[in-house]
């Protein structure tokens, strides 16, 4: 509730309860978990001390289920129940997905997102991808000693609607509160600005192993605004390390491979390729299961002239990104390096010459999403510190748009758009009597319908019959501060109403979310009934604890009437909370929302009007 | 505050063409520091979908102002002239002529992929539209609407040729 936030600036309102608050940055090849301790950002690391989890999770013909290193370590023997690198499956159908014939999955095509068959049933990357960050949440519970409050979860910012939707849904599955999903380089961007006390404008070159992004940020008194992102959702190291399998293959000229001695050549492409970071060649070496055997030297020469498509495909976006935000290379203060595959020389040196200024690479390409994203939930969660307040303005990345009438794409929300953001366009019927109509949502830049891609169909229906042309139909878009989109549509000149929320179609519908959260409760279920109890108390505490703050300092704001009915709310939320009924508890919590609605209205624009009476807020 | 009011006086500025760039940043980021969603996201759902209409609303508003033809045609709507945007395609021979011309060599750089021809177009069409912005300022600050509206109407299809200069720009990059 917004009287919470505006009680104090630079201090939560109830400055004595550390809200535990994780940041995880969930990525292609390894995923992190970072959290603030004592006002620093830091990573959480396994029990062995070790803080990247391999992104792998193997599902054995025993029903066990191994996320990381123990997954990472048995990937060639058993490659088909071992899924890598998930999150290029996230909210893909399996015609997005390249290199799908050197892949040792069994894939099945399913509505929507593409699924794949294991030892322990079909799963979708959706789920493969809530193991990974269950392993997550656990070693954050274990490394904290009490329960998550919420976490902000990473996403590529050139993620559309349906993979950043399908990261969502991961998160629900894994039992985790989501406190936003924050685009990597932005996060890139808090740990470095604040690090570094930066000003000005910054780029910032994320180069992961399955995704890359370019952001043009502008940092300036505690504002990190986004001008423009662009990049290239399907590469990144991955793409590196396929290009050294295909060269081995060809150089060995080895006939077609069974699955385990793909992945294990995959595997030596990988250490190759990191060995070239720091020396000029490399040895590569593997005994395949037909009694062949490689032997063969990659040198950096080599290396470089098989990879130069792809250092040059990152330059595109990033020239995109550029004129998007009106600026060119030499107005750019200094480019932030991310993602381990931005360790290549080759990378390194593209950049440079690209920016005409030396790559920074003070902070580790591998952890400084993780911290970033720490850093943001830490605020989220209302833990500030004084003075240590910060905004962030981000943007979508690609535009959204409704089909038109001959398979045209009429674009709503132009890409680069600051998040919030709302945009509404009319349509009308095109047949007398028309009482139904088809809208098609697509996200992309592209003209043609077939050449976006599509989010979700619906139809309004039961509109009151008119002649061609005279109905006026209301879209809706509804941008939130996590990218993802939702579309109302309203039929105006009958006064009639029709009202649709739209989830995507490569999301999880609400019904197999629930299923799926069964699935898993059955192993756990008294546990899971606890922890949910636990946590609508918490809540209510803490509505108790911030309405309480607000009444003492704005209870002028207030008549005696309704200041006797918000008490009254209090009084019966204070009676349920101790008790066990989350029903009776959420109600209660629900009544003295609404019956403090107004005034946290009227408190939201004393503030504001403060703000812009031009007095700092330190002042008030 | 009322976010029901219009755009200038939600951000307490003069309504006006004119505009103070770095004021409204200014104002700008106060306004989003005090509603943005981010600073309510421990809430109830109900506060945080408060918060994202607030944003939104503040969004909308920065963008319209900042951008100087959203601006222009904005006053024109509170002023209560129908500019006929979407109807009234009426223009000057001698402008529909000179577009016509530049419209065929960006066509033709286009498609020799001629990337410095492009850029360079770009840059001389940008100099024409600077031009005609501060004729519609001093229009619009002498309440000629009419005059207002015909410039607005000119530099909306220039603005789409630069932006088509810009996609094909993009093309050639990718």
């Amino acid at each position: 509730m917004a009287l919470l936030q505006i009680s104090e600036p630079g201090e939560s309102a109830a400055p004595h309860e550390h809200r535990l608050a994780i940041g995880i940055d969930l990525g292609t090849t390894n995923s992190l978990v970072a959290t603030v301790r004592s006002g620093m950002a830091v990573v959480l690391n396994d029990e062995l001390g070790r803080s990247l989890l391999p992104s792998v999770v193997r599902y054995g013909v025993d029903g066990a289920v191994e996320v990381g290193y123990d997954a990472q370590a048995r990937q060639a023997a058993d490659p088909r129940n071992t899924i890598v690198s998930v999150k290029r499956f996230m909210g893909r159908g399996i015609k997005d997905i390249e290199h799908v014939e050197s892949m040792a999955y069994d894939f099945v095509e399913a509505e929507g997102m593409v699924k794949l068959r294991t030892a322990q049933g079909v799963k979708s990357p959706v789920e493969v991808s809530a193991d990974i960050l269950r392993a997550l949440r656990e070693r954050a519970e274990l490394s904290l000693g009490g329960q998550i409050t919420g976490a902000v979860i990473t996403v590529p910012a050139y993620f559309d609607d349906a993979q950043r939707q399908a990261t969502k849904d991961a998160a629900r599955l894994a039992g985790i509160n989501v406190l936003r999903l924050l685009n990597e380089p932005t996060a890139a961007a808090i740990a470095y600005g604040l690090d570094n006390a930066a000003e000005g404008i910054y780029a910032v070159y994320d180069l992961g192993g399955g995704t890359f992004d370019i952001s043009i940020l502008k940092l300036a008194k505690g504002v990190f605004q986004v001008l423009a992102t662009g990049g290239d959702s399907a590469l990144g190291g991955d793409d590196f390390d396929h290009r050294v399998f295909c060269w081995i293959i060809e150089q060995a000229k080895l006939a077609p491979l069974s699955h385990e001695d793909a992945r294990l050549l995959q595997i030596r492409a990988r250490e190759a390729k990191e060995y070239l970071t720091t020396h000029g060649e490399a040895p590569i070496t593997a005994r395949l299961s037909t009694g062949e055997f490689v032997d063969l030297k990659l040198t950096t020469a080599i290396f470089n002239e098989i990879t130069h498509t792809l250092v040059h495909k990152t330059l595109g976006p990033t020239r995109k990104a550029l004129r998007d935000a009106g600026l060119s290379p030499d107005e750019i203060a200094g480019v932030v390096m991310v993602g381990g595959a931005t360790r290549m020389p080759q990378i390194q040196k593209a950049v440079e010459d690209f920016f005409g200024c030396e790559p920074l690479n003070n902070l580790d390409p591998d952890k400084v999403v993780a911290l970033g994203a720490a850093t943001q939930a830490n605020l989220l969660a209302g833990n500030r510190a004084a003075g240590d307040d910060w905004l962030l303005l981000d943007v979508i990345p690609l535009s959204l748009g409704i089909e038109t009438m001959g398979g045209l794409v009429e674009k709503i929300i132009p890409r680069n758009s600051t998040i919030p953001v709302a945009r509404a366009q009319e349509f009308t019927t095109f047949k007398d009597g028309q009482t139904a109509m088809a809208l098609h949502v697509v996200q992309g830049e592209r003209e043609l319908v077939s050449d976006c891609r599509s989010l979700a169909r619906f139809e309004l229906r039961g509109m009151p019959p008119m002649v061609a042309g005279a109905a006026r139909i209301r879209v809706t878009f509804q941008v939130d501060a996590d990218g993802l989109l939702s579309v109302t549509a309203r039929e105006q000149t009958s006064g009639h109403e029709a009202h649709i929320e739209v989830k995507p179609s490569y999301g999880l519908s609400d019904d197999e979310i629930a299923a799926m959260l069964k699935d898993g409760y059955t192993h756990a279920s008294d546990d899971a009934f606890r922890r949910a109890l636990r946590e609508v108390q918490v809540e209510a505490q803490r509505l108790v604890e911030a309405v309480q703050s607000a009444l003492k300092e704005d209870s002028h704001l207030l008549s005696t009437l309704e200041r006797a009915h918000i008490d009254a709310c209090m009084a019966r939320l204070q009676a349920v909370m101790i008790g066990d009924d989350r029903r009776a508890i959420d109600a209660a919590m629900d009544a003295l929302s609404k019956g403090t609605a107004e005034f946290a209205a009227r408190r939201m624009n004393q503030s504001v009007q403060r703000a812009l009476a031009g007095k700092k807020v330190e002042e008030l | 505050m009322n976010f029901d009011q219009d755009h200038f006086t939600l951000f307490a500025l003069p309504r006006q063409q004119g505009l103070d760039a770095a004021r409204l940043e200014e104002l700008y980021r106060d306004l989003q520091a005090r509603v943005h969603p981010d600073k309510h996201a421990h809430l109830s759902p109900a506060e945080q979908r408060q918060a994202m209409q607030r944003a939104t609303r503040v969004n909308e508003a920065y963008l319209t102002l900042k951008d100087p033809l959203r601006r222009a045609r904005y006053l024109l709507e509170l002023a209560g002239h129908d500019a006929g945007l979407e109807t009234n395609t009426a223009m000057p021979a001698e402008f529909l002529m000179a577009q016509m011309e530049l419209r065929e060599a960006v066509a033709e750089a286009k498609e020799a992929g001629d990337i410095d021809a492009l850029d360079a177009r770009h840059r001389t069409l940008k100099k024409a539209v600077r031009g005609e912005f501060e004729a519609l300022q001093a229009a619009l600050d002498a309440g000629e609407y009419e005059r207002a509206g015909e410039l607005v109407r000119q530099l909306m299809f220039q603005e789409k040729l630069l932006h088509e200069i810009d996609d094909a720009l993009a093309l050639l990059d990718a």
